[in-house]
């Protein structure tokens, strides 16, 4: 059991059950990002073309392999909920801590909205292929936010059994399809020859197409929120972050190959769901259906798995007092973070219903953005203030430094990528972040209990 | 060293620092609406021409294809002559670039300075340890 306390400061001192294993860590991660490949991915074929999107898949691919590995690191040594919160409290400082704190629940709470929405379009969309045209989306919408939040609610045992399940269906449903479009036949199914153009706006767009390249990725290091509900966090945390990315590695690959051999660019680009569209080119009705479940779960594998993600954070923030203390309580018998959980539905729904989806998506990647560009600072700091014969670490990383500069280097590449289709909201978001700051240093940082931010059983880290 | 004592913090004043943070988000997602459009299109406007399979230069596999999906050229040349304009106002870079550069130089120096704090509630002093350390050896 761990030694977390409920509240920031309160008397119970209640723990979260540690009943997670690897495959839930796999679950966790791999199912908040799945439901990117079903679509979103496929924005960066608008914006560089089908090679300039692929291009984008690997480059990208490679950030979040950098991460996957920055991340197994300090996570199986920083076993603790909040994930990259609590990395930013021990390593950096709590203005930096409280930032990431809110890139968490930004980004993971956009998401969840962006989901929802996604469920309610499908539903509109199946009431109106069997006759039942103009059916309202939002109610469902609620309910799948409403009931994924009753389930995390629960307990993260069953919430992460379930995303299991469902995220492995989804995972199988891309492997179908790939299946299903004969790539031993090219040019039976899949017409690659015919329909692979050459950079319609030249290497500009490869770098624009970036931005949207985060989405066969978006939000795997959310496999660390779970560290401290896991049997083993120095072997569950490794084995599933990256065995997640190797998974998403592979879907993203056969879901730009797929794609790509049935589908124009242009079209392709602004596919709402084009993997379902892929199949239906095939035009094998099972594999149809098999895609139409798949793209439903992967978004609610999604939505389950920020909820999740986004109310440990929040919870986290709450038990060292960055934000209300409120927050950080957990129930007595579930032992899950049942105040954040709680809070954060009707604002989930609210973004969903903002009618914003483009700021809202943008919000959400330009928050995970900034998250890993912590990391990369997160890391060089780490190994100078702690090295490797100072503490003992589940796992290392290979290569240090080279994937942090690796990281750094592309992260500001993508920022880049923002400006070219969002400058805008790319300096709106970032207002809210200096004035969220400001408001942290001039008015939260008074409650917070210095020497109660750091909690490991390090030694003094060098230098300070 | 006295540890810091932090202040209480009322229900009141706890759900005012919530809404405070909600508020700022929700100015944050609507501030772009007032701005200029982020992303413009080269070419809004199909032409009056009349439009054809072979003006929107298409091959016969992807014209299939188009139909395959439900299209026809005409609403086929809506998707397709919809297209992006990358050009860079240089200023504009400038300044995202400045923000981005200044937000992360702000939050990490008051992020050390906080620290310190914290290591020294935590270790206690850093003279202190130092001499500590000498004692030792």
């Amino acid at each position: 059991m761990s030694q977390s306390t409920s509240t920031g400061g309160d008397q119970k001192r209640i723990s979260m059950l540690k009943v997670l294993n690897p495959f839930h860590v796999w679950a966790l991660g791999v199912g908040i990002v799945l439901v990117g490949e079903f679509m979103g991915w496929n924005f960066s074929v608008a914006k560089g073309g089908a090679y300039g999107a692929l291009i984008a898949c690997w480059v990208i691919g490679l950030l979040y392999s950098c991460v996957a590995m920055i991340d197994s690191e300090v996570t199986s040594t920083v076993a603790a909920a909040g994930g990259q919160y609590t990395q930013a409290k021990h390593i950096i400082g709590p203005l930096m801590a409280f930032n990431v704190g809110l890139y968490l629940v930004m980004a993971y709470t956009m998401l969840e909205a962006a989901d929802a929405l996604i469920v309610g379009d499908l539903m509109a969309a199946v009431a109106s292929a069997t006759g039942y045209a103009d059916l309202n989306p939002q109610p469902f919408v609620v309910l799948t936010i409403a009931f994924l939040a009753w389930l995390n609610y629960r307990g993260v045992f069953m919430t992460l059994t379930v995303n299991f399940v469902i995220t492995l269906f989804a995972f199988l449903a891309i492997i179908a399809l790939f299946i299903g479009s004969d790539p031993l036949n090219p040019g039976n199914i899949l017409k690659h020859s015919d329909l692979l153009t050459e950079l319609p706006y030249g290497w500009i767009g490869v770098v624009a197409a970036l931005q949207f390249g985060m989405w066969y990725y978006l939000g795997i290091e959310g496999t660390c929120q779970a560290a401290e509900e896991v049997r083993s966090a120095g072997r569950a945390i490794p084995l599933g972050t990256i065995g997640g990315i190797l998974t998403l590695l592979v879907a993203a690959t056969l879901t730009w190959y797929v794609s790509t051999g049935l589908m124009p660019w242009q079209y392709l680009g602004q596919a709402t769901t084009p993997l379902y569209d892929a199949a239906s080119i095939i035009g094998n009705p099972s594999l149809q259906i098999v895609l139409f479940i798949g793209t439903m779960f992967a978004a609610i594998a999604s939505a389950n798995g920020c909820i999740n993600d986004a109310a440990r954070a929040w919870f986290s923030m709450g038990r060292d007092r960055y934000m209300p203390t409120w927050f950080g309580a957990i129930h007595p018998h579930y032992r899950t973070p049942f105040r954040a959980i709680i809070f954060l539905i009707p604002i989930a729904v609210s973004f969903a219903f903002t009618g914003l989806l483009d700021q809202v998506i943008t919000f959400s990647i330009l928050s995970g953005l900034l998250g890993y560009t912590f990391m990369s600072f997160n890391m060089m700091r780490f190994r100078k203030m702690w090295p490797l014969d100072v503490i003992k670490r589940g796992y290392i990383h290979p290569f240090h430094p080279i994937p942090a500069f690796t990281l750094l280097a592309l992260c500001s590449v993508v920022y880049f990528a923002t400006f070219l289709g969002y400058g805008a909201s790319l300096l709106s978001i970032m207002a809210f972040y200096i004035v969220a700051s400001l408001w942290f240093v001039k008015r939260r940082y008074q409650f917070v209990k210095r020497g109660d931010q750091f909690t490991m059983p390090w030694p003094r880290p060098k230098g300070y | 060293m006295t540890n810091y004592i932090p202040k209480t913090q009322h229900k009141r004043g706890q759900l005012f620092d919530s809404l405070f943070i909600l508020f700022l988000v929700y100015v944050s997602l609507y501030i772009p609406l007032f701005l200029e459009s982020d992303t413009k299109s080269a070419d809004e406007t199909t032409s009056a021409q009349v439009i054809t399979w072979e003006s929107l230069d298409v091959s016969p596999v992807e014209q299939e294809q188009w139909q395959k999906l439900g299209f026809d050229e005409l609403a086929a040349a809506e998707i397709i002559n919809d297209r992006f304009d990358y050009t860079i106002d240089p200023v504009m870079l400038i300044i995202t670039a400045l923000v981005i550069i200044g937000y992360f130089f702000f939050v990490l120096r008051i992020s050390d300075r906080q620290y310190r704090e914290v290591i020294a509630e935590k270790f206690g002093a850093a003279s202190q340890a130092n001499n500590e350390q000498g004692d030792a050896r």
